[in-house]
């Protein structure tokens, strides 16, 4: 923290600590500012006072550990309003007060920002701004809201808040964010300074007797259309799960009515009430506290120092292969991507391309940024080239035998590897791991597709894999910016063998006769990305048939009962009677017209209709959430997966478990363990075995234990 | 004959209009706050609500588009329930009662739920530009001045000085004190946020400390507008009149305020499928016209007007409600109905201590009539109101 009187009586301070690694909080930000004000109020002579922005990076941009620990309201405003007030002293203190800005900032530092009454940035490239609060599911707080609306307008502050647009110097000066630009640093003092001078009565706008709405209220006729619309469009992304973007609305067209002071207690009313929703304590559980558990490596061995990676082998150019040749060029990486011809090669260098230019275009990195990290990705035919890799990915098409002979080869290859990792949704890594010479350092990470976007790795432990191996896989996770989650080896895993249970029971629901149009609106409405059936269309009902073939190879059965597993019909009627096997054939539970949006094939509520009545979408979206979270619980007591915090994380970030829930585990202790046996049991005696209560429940319920921890 | 029932009246506490505490809260969520609490109070089925009707004067911007079914619906009521809203200016939330029992008493409803909701801090008087003073042929043809003229009218036809209406606004600061202290506004309700958490609890504009003093020190609210021209202009009409004397203030006339009010009224035959024991009857309604310009001096004739209807003489009615809108209003109507002492009128203060949100006022003095009568063990009452455009209301109850 910097704090300083120059000589025209000017003070200057920064929040920031100089030594980066000492963080922040956010609840010290509050503090902090608190013990500047005070210091302030007492200065004589002040003539103003410059606040210098210069790193957003040492300041923690949200104070959501206080906001998350109140669990009633009254406290809960009143922290609001107290931090409120403190802005509000800053803001009313009878100098002019200056937004330095010469870095990028965003949450508590750009209410900070709004609060002053002139803002001046350097102009330089990658110095931006953004509200990222809302699409967290917590509101920027400290009256931001009240203060952005009356600065730029209900429009684009509707568009900064609710879709996190990021703008950059010039954008701010358009919407009349900034104020002004300079072109360095020193002129940001020197032109500061010369405003605090020829404005030393300076007011906030919202402060004048005849503050006028920027581009009118929210009754003004052109916001009205907008306020009419709004409402919808929100809840077309949100189906009502998640409440902030809602709540956001309410703030920006009630506050708009009424003068800054009520405005700002709408504000801390509104943001109170969504504090208190279950859904924002689940997200800000997920986003923040579970993941950061994850990244502190609660799941990695602690005997094992940080490991680091500088060149990588990649295995197979094709979809799998060069997103992770991409991610890891990103993250500074060396990559040598292997394929079997040329062409395979090129072709994957070519997808490479193709992600970079498009984030070129989207400004999210620099042409120079770009060439750097093609540079770093070298393609090739030869195995030999891989010599010097200490880690190894394989990464090619989802073949046991195909896998083997691939590992045998570049094993060939290798001096000295470190580290194969195979990268499989379904194939036991204990049967891969017997074709390596060293099963020690054989593991399995498990990336989604698309790897660029998909932030989650299942990172998969064989019965001889070492914990160096695991420490090693985990820390090049961290390292190209995943989410890792630790996985114990047995079929499907973790989140292919719970997600799984989605996409069968949507095909259950078609066995009982209802029909696929209500299956799809539960799906959504429970807030999976898409529906059951659209699902499986996109990973191929070829896919499940496979999997599940070759599950009952392994278990040496006939076949699994009509009454265990009734999806069993749906998959052979698919494939053998109406030959739809997915996306990929253009046919399956959906048609897919060449020019237009897809929709349900007819022949499906032909072939499936029923006289019985259909069941409520209550019941079907409780049908998703239950198959999931009982398949996840079985996970747990199979060790399959040893943490309900990964159990969590990996059902949000694998396969789109919904986010307000907080994860597919934390969704059984919000529901009550023991309500959610009872329900189990009611669904197990209605549909099937798959609702079964798994007997790790009914012991901790035996124990006395109130939820997974 | 089908009679008209009172079962309940609830209301809000009233809200000022500067810092005042209800000024946060958007009259829809308001009026669906009060609803709430009646439903759940008795437990309501609300789909055996026939109808809910709604005065509002200003029924424009939050209080727009049929507040009276918005609010039902965004209360969580029964889809099949229909709502409305209605203006008759001042006399608004008396009219919704009024109108519902005679729903009731045409034997084609049994269920109403009438009140009304005005949130002056939010939606200001004059926010719908209507005709009556924004359309200038209109307005000349009509005589159109404000009502602050047409009160100090009515003062100065009548010869009320300025000392007599500041202590009748006095009278009603300390009656309304002394009500609140005693707890005597049954049907009021606290209103609380979204979270729970209370935003008003009793009506903030009345006055710890009111004194004469305070109150003879205010300036004339109306001298200004009257010089500009009005004066002259309603003189036109009144030319009898050398000189009108300003004699209103802000101190004896009506305060600007928030607030809503709800009453069940309903058939005998409802009360007893619902399990509601009925709290009164309505005997007769009435409403009038009289003189646009002067505009304040309905309450006496409407009050003859149901006095004859419900074959009663003034000296038959217990308590009165007489709105006081300007303090020469009631002086104005106690004078034509030959009353000459307020012992039985607005006993627990009026608007000029507790303010009057316009189109709410009718059925809040209803409730605290009816509330009074209970407590004094009285039988009969009255709520009479003037009406802008020179309207005047009027409603005879009896409590069974």
């Amino acid at each position: 923290m910097m704090y300083k009187k120059n000589k025209d009586n000017i003070v200057i301070f920064s929040l920031e600590h100089e030594n980066k690694k000492e963080n922040l909080l956010g609840q010290n930000f509050a503090k902090s500012l608190l013990e500047i004000i005070t210091k302030l109020e007492k200065e004589s002579e002040l003539k103003g006072v410059i606040i210098l922005f210069t790193n957003n990076s040492s300041l923690s941009k949200y104070d959501v550990d206080s906001l998350i620990k109140f669990d009633k309201p009254d406290p809960c405003y009143e922290y609001i309003e107290s931090q409120n007030a403190i802005l509000r002293r800053i803001e009313k203190i009878n100098v002019p007060v200056i937004a330095a800005i010469d870095g990028s900032i965003s949450g508590l530092n750009i209410g900070l920002a709004l609060a002053c009454n002139y803002r001046i940035s350097t102009h330089k490239k990658g110095l931006e701004f953004e509200f990222a609060e809302v699409k967290n599911g917590i509101l920027p707080g400290y009256g931001s809201i009240a203060r952005l609306t009356r600065i730029i307008g209900i429009e684009k502050s509707l568009n900064l808040l609710l879709n996190s647009y990021r703008f950059n110097v010039n954008e701010a000066i358009d919407f009349g964010f900034l104020d002004e630009f300079v072109s360095s640093k020193e002129d940001l003092i020197k032109r500061s300074t010369q405003w605090i001078k020829s404005n030393p009565n300076a007011l906030q706008a919202w402060d004048r007797e005849n503050f006028e709405f920027p581009h009118g209220d929210a009754h003004s006729s052109k916001n009205a259309a907008l306020v009419s619309v709004y409402p919808a469009m929100i809840r077309k992304k949100t189906r009502g799960n998640f409440p902030a973007p809602e709540t956001t609305l309410n703030i920006i067209v009630e506050g708009s009515l009424v003068d800054f002071e009520t405005a700002i207690r709408i504000e801390s009313r509104f943001y109170t009430q969504l504090l208190m929703h279950k859904s924002t304590k689940n997200i800000i559980s997920a986003n923040w506290f579970q993941l950061k558990k994850i990244k502190s490596g609660a799941s990695r061995p602690s005997s094992v120092p940080e490991t680091y990676i500088q060149k990588i082998g990649v295995l197979g150019a094709g979809l799998m292969g060069h997103g992770i040749a991409y991610v890891s060029a990103k993250a500074g990486i060396d990559v040598v991507m292997v394929d079997i011809s040329k062409s395979s090669v090129d072709k994957g260098l070519y997808r490479i391309n193709n992600i970079l230019q498009s984030e070129v275009k989207k400004q999210s990195i620099s042409e120079k940024t770009s060439k750097e990290i093609i540079g770093r990705v070298t393609g090739t035919n030869e195995y030999s080239k891989l010599n010097g890799c200490d880690f190894i990915i394989e990464a090619v098409f989802e073949d046991q035998k195909l896998k083997g002979s691939v590992t045998v080869e570049a094993e060939k290859n290798i001096l000295n590897p470190k580290v194969f990792a195979s990268n499989t949704s379904t194939i036991p890594i204990t049967n891969l791991a017997e074709k390596s010479n060293n099963p020690e350092k054989f593991i399995g990470v498990h990336f989604f597709s698309p790897v660029n976007r998909m932030k989650l790795v299942e990172i998969i432990k064989g019965k001889k894999t070492s914990s160096h191996t695991l420490a090693k896989a985990f820390d090049f996770a961290i390292k190209i910016g995943k989410i890792p989650i630790v996985v114990n080896d047995s079929r499907g895993f973790y989140t292919t063998r719970v997600f799984q249970r989605y996409a069968q029971e949507g095909m259950s629901l078609l066995i009982e006769g209802n029909h696929p149009v209500d299956i799809e609106s539960a799906g959504k409405a429970a807030g999976f990305p898409v529906g059951p059936l659209a699902v499986i269309d996109e990973i191929s009902i070829q896919l499940l048939a496979d999997i599940r073939d070759q599950s009952i190879k392994e278990l040496n059965i006939e076949t699994e009962s009509k009454s265990d597993a009734p999806w069993n019909e749906v998959i052979d009627f698919m494939l053998d009677d109406a030959k739809r096997p997915g996306r990929a054939h253009e046919k399956g539970f959906y048609e897919y017209p060449k020019n237009s949006e897809k929709y349900i094939w007819s022949g499906l509520a032909k072939r499936f209709q029923s006289s019985q009545k259909p069941i409520s979408q209550k019941e079907m979206v409780e049908r998703f959430y239950f198959s999931q979270s009982i398949e996840a619980v079985r996970c747990l007591e199979e060790k399959v997966i040893e943490s309900d915090v990964d159990a969590n994380i990996g059902s949000i970030h694998g396969w789109g478990f919904p986010l307000f829930t907080g994860g597919v585990i934390q969704f059984v202790n919000n529901y009550g363990l023991k309500k959610f046996r009872d329900k189990a049991n009611q669904l197990c005696k209605a549909y099937g075995k798959r609702f079964s209560p798994p007997q790790l429940l009914e012991s901790m319920i035996k124990n006395g234990e109130k939820s997974f921890k | 004959m089908n009679e008209s029932f009172i079962y309940d009246t609830i209301r809000t506490p009233r809200g000022k209009r500067k810092n005042g505490s209800l000024h946060e809260i958007t009259p829809t969520d308001l009026l669906s706050k009060l609803m709430l609490a009646l439903s759940d109070k008795h437990d309501l089925n609300t789909s055996d609500i026939d109808d809910v009707i709604i005065g509002c004067v200003m029924p424009v911007g939050d209080q727009g588009a049929n507040i009276g079914k918005t609010a039902a619906q965004y209360a969580g009521w029964d889809i099949d329930v229909p709502g409305m809203q209605i203006n008759r200016c001042c006399g608004s939330g008396l009219e919704a009662i009024n109108l519902a029992a005679m729903k009731v008493r045409s034997g084609w409803e049994d269920l109403i739920i009438a009140g009304g909701i005005e949130s002056m801090s939010r939606v200001p008087m004059g926010s719908d530009l209507g005709s009556m003073a924004y359309e200038p042929k209109v307005s000349l043809n009509n005589i159109y001045v404000p009502q602050g003229i047409g009160a100090d009218l009515i003062a100065t036809i009548d010869g009320y000085s300025r000392a007599e209406l500041d202590e009748l606004a006095l009278q009603s600061q300390r009656r309304a004190l002394a009500a609140h202290k005693k707890n005597k506004f049954k049907s009021m309700i606290p209103i609380v946020d979204q979270n729970n958490m209370l935003l008003l609890d009793r009506d903030e504009h009345v006055r710890e400390n009111c004194t004469m003093e305070d109150l003879s020190s205010l300036k004339p609210a109306f001298s200004k507008i009257g010089q500009l021209g009005f004066d002259s202009f309603a003189k036109e009409k009144y030319p009898m009149i050398e000189k009108i004397s300003h004699v209103h203030t802000a101190g004896n006339s009506s305060g600007i305020v928030d607030g809503a009010s709800l009453a069940i009224i309903g058939s005998k035959a409802i009360g007893k499928k619902l399990n509601l024991k009925p709290r009164a009857i309505i005997r007769s309604i009435a409403t009038c016209s009289t003189d646009p310009t002067i505009m304040l001096t309905g309450p006496a004739p409407a009050t003859k007007k149901a006095l004859e209807r419900a074959k009663m003489n003034i000296s038959d009615i217990d308590l009165i409600e007489v709105n006081e809108a300007f303090a020469a209003v009631v002086l104005r109507f106690m004078n034509e109905m030959n009353l000459n002492n307020m012992d039985n009128i607005n006993v627990n203060g009026g608007s000029i201590a507790m303010g009057h949100p316009l189109g709410a006022t009718g059925s809040i003095l209803l409730g605290t009539l009816l509330d009074e009568l209970e407590d004094q063990r009285k039988a009969t009452g009255l709520v009479t109101l003037c009406v802008a455009g020179g309207m005047g209301i009027a409603t005879i109850i009896e409590r069974v």
